[in-house]
C-alpha cells in the first residue's frame, strides 16, 4: 500500500457528506454531480438553475483553492489523450443511463438506504476494478 | 426568495469540493489505486465513502423527521427502487470509463489544475464535459 492516506480520506469524506447534507436539509435536494450538471444543460430555464449553477461554482472554487494551497492535488492526467476522451464519453453515457454516479448513488443513495443505489455502486466499482486489472494485463 | 437556495448550493458545493480535494479524490492515481485490488491497493477511497455516507445517513435520518427543508417547500427524494438493465449497464459503462482514466464526474469539474499546467483543456474534464454533453 504505497499511498494509503486514511486520515485525510476520512476527513475529506466527512466534508463531502457535510456538503451533501447541507443541500438536503437546506433545500431538500440530492447532491448528485452528474444530475446537477446535466440538469443545468437540459433545463436551462428551470427554476432549479440557480442552485445548480452555484453548487458547481462552489466545486470549482474549492478546486481552485486546493490547487493553490495543496500542491499535488491536481496532477496532470497520466492516461493518454485518446484514452481520456473515450473514458469521458463512457463516464458520461454510463452515468446518464444509470441516473447517477459516485456522488448520487455512492454517497447519497447508499446514505439514505437505497438498494438500487447500492446495486449501482457495487456494479461500477466492480467494473472499475475489472478495467484496471485488464489494463494491467495488457500493459505488462 | 431565490437567494437562499443559491447560497445553499454554493456552500454545499464548496464543502463537497473541499472534501474531494482534501481526500485526494481529485487525483486519478488515488482512484486507480483503489480500483487496483490485485496490485498496489490503496483503500483510501473506501474511507472517503465511509465518512461521506456516515454523515449523509445521519442527515437523511434527520430529514425524514422534518416536514420540509429549511429553504424549500418539500424534500425531493428519489422515488425509483427498481434495479433494471439500464441501471446496471450504465453503471458498468461508468465503471469502465472510471477505471480507464481515474476521473468520475465529481472531481472532474473540481479539477482546473492540469489544464493550466499542460495547456490541454480538453484533457481535463472528461467527466463533466461528456456528462453534460451526452
Amino acid at each position: 500500500m504505497a499511498d494509503f492516506t486514511p486520515v485525510p480520506a476520512l476527513l475529506g469524506g466527512l466534508l463531502v457528506g457535510a456538503g451533501a447534507s447541507v443541500l438536503l436539509l437546506g433545500i431538500g435536494r440530492i447532491a448528485g454531480i452528474c444530475g446537477i450538471a446535466s440538469g443545468l444543460l437540459d433545463a436551462p430555464r428551470d427554476p432549479d438553475r440557480g442552485w445548480r449553477a452555484t453548487f458547481l461554482a462552489g466545486l470549482l472554487l474549492a478546486g481552485l483553492a486546493g490547487n493553490a494551497w495543496l500542491p499535488g492535488a491536481f496532477p496532470a492526467p497520466s492516461a493518454p489523450l485518446p484514452v481520456l476522451l473515450v473514458a469521458g464519453v463512457l463516464v458520461g453515457v454510463g452515468t446518464r443511463l444509470a441516473n447517477g454516479c459516485t456522488s448520487g448513488h455512492g454517497v447519497c443513495g447508499i446514505g439514505r438506504g437505497s438498494v438500487r443505489s447500492l446495486a449501482a455502486t457495487c456494479t461500477f466499482i466492480a467494473a472499475g476494478m475489472l478495467t484496471v486489472w485488464i489494463a494491467r494485463q495488457v500493459r505488462v | 426568495m431565490t437567494l437562499a437556495p443559491r447560497l445553499v448550493g454554493l456552500v454545499s458545493g464548496l464543502l463537497f469540493g473541499a472534501g474531494l480535494v482534501l481526500s485526494g479524490m481529485t487525483r486519478p492515481d488515488k482512484v486507480i489505486g483503489f480500483l487496483d485490488l490485485t496490485g498496489d491497493w490503496d483503500p483510501s477511497l473506501a474511507f472517503v465513502m465511509v465518512g461521506a455516507i456516515g454523515v449523509f445517513a445521519f442527515a437523511a435520518w434527520a430529514a425524514r423527521r422534518q416536514t420540509r427543508p429549511v429553504w424549500a417547500p418539500s424534500f425531493q427524494w428519489p422515488t425509483r427502487k427498481d434495479i433494471d438493465a439500464r441501471l446496471l449497464l450504465g453503471s458498468a459503462l461508468f465503471g469502465l470509463g472510471w477505471g480507464l482514466a481515474g476521473y468520475c464526474p465529481g472531481p472532474a469539474p473540481t479539477a482546473p489544475g492540469p489544464e493550466y499546467r499542460t495547456g490541454r483543456p480538453d484533457a481535463v474534464r472528461p467527466g463533466l464535459s461528456s456528462c453534460v454533453g451526452s
